[in-house]
């Protein structure tokens, strides 16, 4: 099964201590500097909806926000662009692009927003590369736990169905058993 | 091109309806050659546009980021139009007729939104939907998925029949003879890719409302509508029909529909209209495209000449079997209830449901039932949200919803004993918003967030608008409640301000040699009687101060109405004067951009304010003080103008807002020549020769039109005005004053002004 169009939330660690509308700043400095890979368009600000996108900083390739879907904040990487490569690649990829925005949102906000070490998410952005079902979900569980197990070692981590119903996007949360650096 | 486009294009096959399928391949295959270059970029635009793909900003692959415009590093490819970069995301406006949604398309909304888009569904002014950030590449698979729910994007966008929009209430409305639903289904799928629609030189907006006197079909400000009615026809029997308007519209300068026929039976429908097109096809303007839309070929020609047009060209139509094919059975399709009608249960000191229900539920005309309006904040919901709402859609109704021009939506067909359930499951998901179409619900288009038009942010100020009359929404008096605030970005009025009770559009002005964002506040608007009348501009206000605006105003109203006093009567009573004089003091006393930067930059969006990529020029002291004189001359002039509008002085009014043109036209000419007399001729003249000819006045996007309003203006000077002209009249001088202050600050931005020898 091809895992392409990954979407990798880091989950801020307890609540939001920042307002989120000082993010717009912060995204509209990062298109004037085109400061992460691919190229950076706009900034969505939605707020106003509940439990939404967020802020959105919008790109060609990839999109990246501070997003509160599910009423869980977290800052998130959406891969828009196919990805050669294996699916190890494609997550490692995805992971490291949500690990440099959340470094970068931690240091502008220094002792205000800070992002688990211990809570994530995956989930695939098409419903027919793979639907939100059990099958999917056993047909791709060794090779999540492969790549995991290759990342943190030995100590281990949960993984469970982001969704259970099938109309949502296939997506695991991990739970590791101890803190992960963030990718780099 | 997603990996998965030929899993979902098999996955598909047998699914979408051939015509549809068809379709989609074409518009598949022509991407395919726009990207080798084998089709002309123009023809390209015009293709994608029929087929719902728009563009947005900063496609041009310039982007302002607060301190000078860069370009955006995209890759080098073929354009998707002239000017339009091929990776910039774009906008996909979905067509959806008369509003009508079922809860598996509201899943597959759900679907694309997360897919493609960022997340959010966006219901437009016209009952469509909208997602943005789209790449163009991934259109023709968004397109077959909602094919095979039945829905199309063709001709969402483009020089075609747009959606087909209708009352909301249709069928369940305590006023209306029948149910309008099905002859907008059927109009809307007739005049699909029809032949004779191909040849239009602009969009065609058709619209239906089951009765004259509520707004919800907003007939007159279309390109053509049909109320409802009944009348007794030969045989005793009462017999179904539509009174039939033209050439009404907002945009820039704002019309009034006129009376096509006063009943034309049901069966006429399809004829005449397909007559209509014919006759717009054939002589409407195609190479001016801002004088194009229906409504100048009706201007130009008198509704009388119009209409004899389009009936004797009906008489030469050949006969269509699908004119009443189509309305065969029509009324089976009425829709019903899916449980038993019922009473409301007592609230039991539920005060959220109280409020609920007094602002989004009304009663249907069919006892025992109810509908329930969902307030969506700037017209905008989740994915998740969608999916939830599909299934109460499910849960509560035969599986039918309707979109609204309101950017809600509404749900028919609910037993009132279910009422509290309802509530309680649309709160679980944060869709109980109270509210709906009252103050608090503000209307807005997309502005600058995503459209290439935008001047000010809407969206914005609507967001901001919304929080704050939210916050104090207890406090208002049940009068306020009840008035519609719409916020367009620009003069363009996506956003309807001429329409509502207080309107606002995006302007520009310089304070302090930067520039600011400002509305353009408008009185007068009607949203009743099918947007009975329309506003005039009273004064442009800095953004950042608009909610005070509107606490001024609705205080002033509240204090002084008289028992009973709608607003718009409020407005003709009072006049325009001493609202305008209760604003002005909000165009003084400006901080400086030290002191307060944030008031230079708009709501929403903390990049120092710019239009376009017009940098902040250096203030040449003594001209602009002349200049600004004289614009706040042509500014008084063009509100004076409305004012003589307003007590039915017609010949002042237009004399007047003539005299505001040739004023604002001096202020430009003096910064190059200072000797320019009072001469209207002479101001003419040198006008012409120094920024029409010379295409320094030309606006980017509409061209030459401001000034050919002034010209035209200057050539009819002496006519006689009806209140038609007068309204006219009013509304260019005003937009071209906003045009004069654009090209100030193009010249400004420039490195040194030409003179004349």
């Amino acid at each position: 099964m091809e895992l392409q169009y990954l979407v990798a939330k880091i989950y801020v660690d307890g609540d939001l201590r920042i307002d989120p509308v000082s993010v717009v700043n912060v995204f509209h400095r990062l298109v004037a500097q085109q400061a992460l890979p691919g190229v950076l368009v706009d900034v969505a600000e939605l707020l106003h909806v509940p439990a939404g996108p967020g802020v959105v900083l919008v790109g060609v390739e990839a999109d990246y926000a501070l997003d509160h879907t599910s009423h869980h904040w977290g800052v998130l990487y959406r891969r828009k662009a196919p990805l050669a490569g294996t699916n190890a690649d494609r997550i490692r990829q995805a992971l490291q692009a949500a690990g440099q925005i959340a470094r970068l949102l931690e240091a502008e906000f220094p002792g205000q927003l800070t992002f688990s070490r211990t809570d994530f998410s995956l989930t695939v952005n098409d419903r027919v590369l793979a639907a939100n079902t059990p099958a999917t979900f056993a047909a791709t569980r060794p090779e999540l736990e492969a790549y995991l197990q290759g990342w943190l070692g030995r100590a281990g981590s949960t993984l469970a169905l982001l969704e259970s119903d099938p109309r949502q996007r296939f997506g695991v949360r991990v739970q590791t058993a101890v803190p992960f650096d963030l990718p780099a | 091109m997603k990996t998965s486009d030929k899993l979902w294009k098999d996955l598909l096959n047998g699914k979408v309806p051939e015509q549809l399928g068809q379709e989609v391949d074409q518009f598949e295959t022509e991407i395919g050659l726009r990207k080798q270059g084998k089709i002309e970029e123009k023809v390209f635009a015009e293709t994608r546009l029929r087929r719902g793909a728009y563009g947005q900003r900063y496609d041009n692959g310039q982007r302002y980021d607060g301190t000078e415009s860069r370009k955006l590093p995209f890759a080098d490819k073929p354009t998707k139009g002239p000017g339009t970069v091929w990776d910039a995301p774009g906008m996909l406006r979905i067509k959806v007729p008369f509003g009508g949604l079922n809860p598996r398309q509201l899943e597959v909304m759900a679907e694309l939104a997360e897919e493609y888009s960022d997340g959010i569904a966006h219901v437009t002014t016209r009952q469509d939907f909208q997602l943005h950030f789209i790449h163009i590449e991934n259109t023709p698979t968004i397109m077959r998925r909602l094919a095979a729910v039945g829905i199309t994007t063709r001709e969402a966008c483009g020089n075609a029949v747009r959606n087909v929009t209708a009352c909301p209430l249709a069928g369940v409305c305590h006023d209306e003879p029948f149910d309008v639903t099905p002859y907008s289904k059927a109009l809307a799928w007739f005049l699909m890719g029809h032949p004779d629609t191909m040849e239009f030189g602009r969009k065609f907006k058709p619209a239906f409302s089951g009765c004259a006197q509520h707004a919800c079909g907003l007939v007159q400000m279309h390109d053509i509508g049909y109320t409802a009615l009944v009348r007794p026809g030969a045989d005793g029997k009462l017999q179904r029909g539509f009174k039939i308007v033209v050439g009404g519209g907002l945009g820039p300068v704002p019309r009034q529909a006129r009376i096509l026929t006063e009943f034309a039976p049901v069966e006429e429908m399809l004829p005449l209209t397909q007559a209509v097109c014919r006759v717009f096809g054939k002589h409407g303007e195609k190479k001016n495209r801002n004088g194009a839309r229906i409504k100048f070929l009706v201007d130009k020609w008198g509704i009388e000449k119009f209409r004899e047009e389009v009936f004797a060209t009906r008489k030469e139509l050949r006969e269509d079997p699908r004119w009443l094919g189509m309305l065969q059975d029509i009324e089976k399709e009425e829709e019903g209830p899916l449980h038993p009608p019922g009473q409301l249960p007592a609230f039991g000191g539920n005060d959220r449901l109280y409020e609920w229900v007094k602002g989004n539920v009304r009663d249907q005309r069919q006892a025992g039932y109810v509908t329930a309006a969902i307030n969506l904040p700037l017209g905008d919901i989740t994915a998740d949200q969608l999916r939830s709402l599909a299934d109460i859609v499910a849960k509560y109704t035969r599986g039918t919803i309707r979109t609204t021009v309101e950017q809600n939506f509404l749900i028919r067909w609910i037993s009132k004993t279910d009422v509290p359930a309802l509530f309680a499951d649309l709160d679980r998901v944060e869709l109980a918003a109270p509210g709906a179409t009252s103050i608090v619900d503000v209307t807005s288009c997309p502005g600058t967030d995503t459209c290439k038009l935008g001047i000010s942010s809407s969206r914005g100020l609507g967001g901001e608008l919304r929080n704050q009359l939210v916050a104090k929404s207890y406090q208002l008096d049940e009068a306020v409640k009840g008035l519609h605030i719409k916020v367009s970005g620009c003069f363009n009025s996506c956003g309807g301000h001429y329409v509502s009770d207080l309107g606002f559009y995006g302007v520009s002005r310089t304070i302090n040699g930067y520039k600011v964002p400002h509305f353009q506040v408008l009185l007068g608007g009607e949203w009743e009687h099918n947007a009975g009348s329309y506003g005039l501009p009273i004064i442009a206000i800095p953004s950042k101060r608009v909610p005070a605006a509107v606490d001024f105003v609705t205080e002033f109203y509240v204090k002084n109405r008289l028992k009973d006093e709608r607003f718009h009567a409020f407005v003709k009573r009072v006049g325009k004067g001493p609202v305008r004089a209760l604003l002005e003091p909000l165009n003084q006393n400006f901080p400086t951009h030290e002191a307060d930067p944030g008031f230079y930059s708009d709501w929403g969006d903390p990049r120092q304010y710019s239009i376009g990529d017009i940098g902040i020029g250096e203030c040449a002291g003594e001209v602009v003080s002349r200049y600004q004189f004289e614009m706040t001359a042509a500014e008084r002039l063009v509100f004076e103008a409305g004012q003589h509008l307003d007590q039915d002085r017609l010949q002042a009014a237009g004399e007047t807002a003539y005299a505001a043109f040739l004023r604002a036209a001096k202020a430009l000419v003096q910064i190059q020549f200072d000797d320019v007399s009072n001469d209207p001729d002479e101001i003419v003249a040198e006008f012409k020769e120094r920024f029409f000819d010379t295409q320094v006045f030309f606006d980017p996007f509409v061209g030459p039109k401001f000034a050919n309003d002034f010209f035209a203006a200057h050539a009819v000077r002496g006519e006689k005005f009806t209140a038609d002209t007068t309204h006219h009249r009013i509304a260019e001088a005003q937009l071209f004053i906003e045009a004069v202050h654009n090209c100030y600050n193009k010249l400004r931005s420039a490195p040194a002004p030409a003179t004349k020898a």
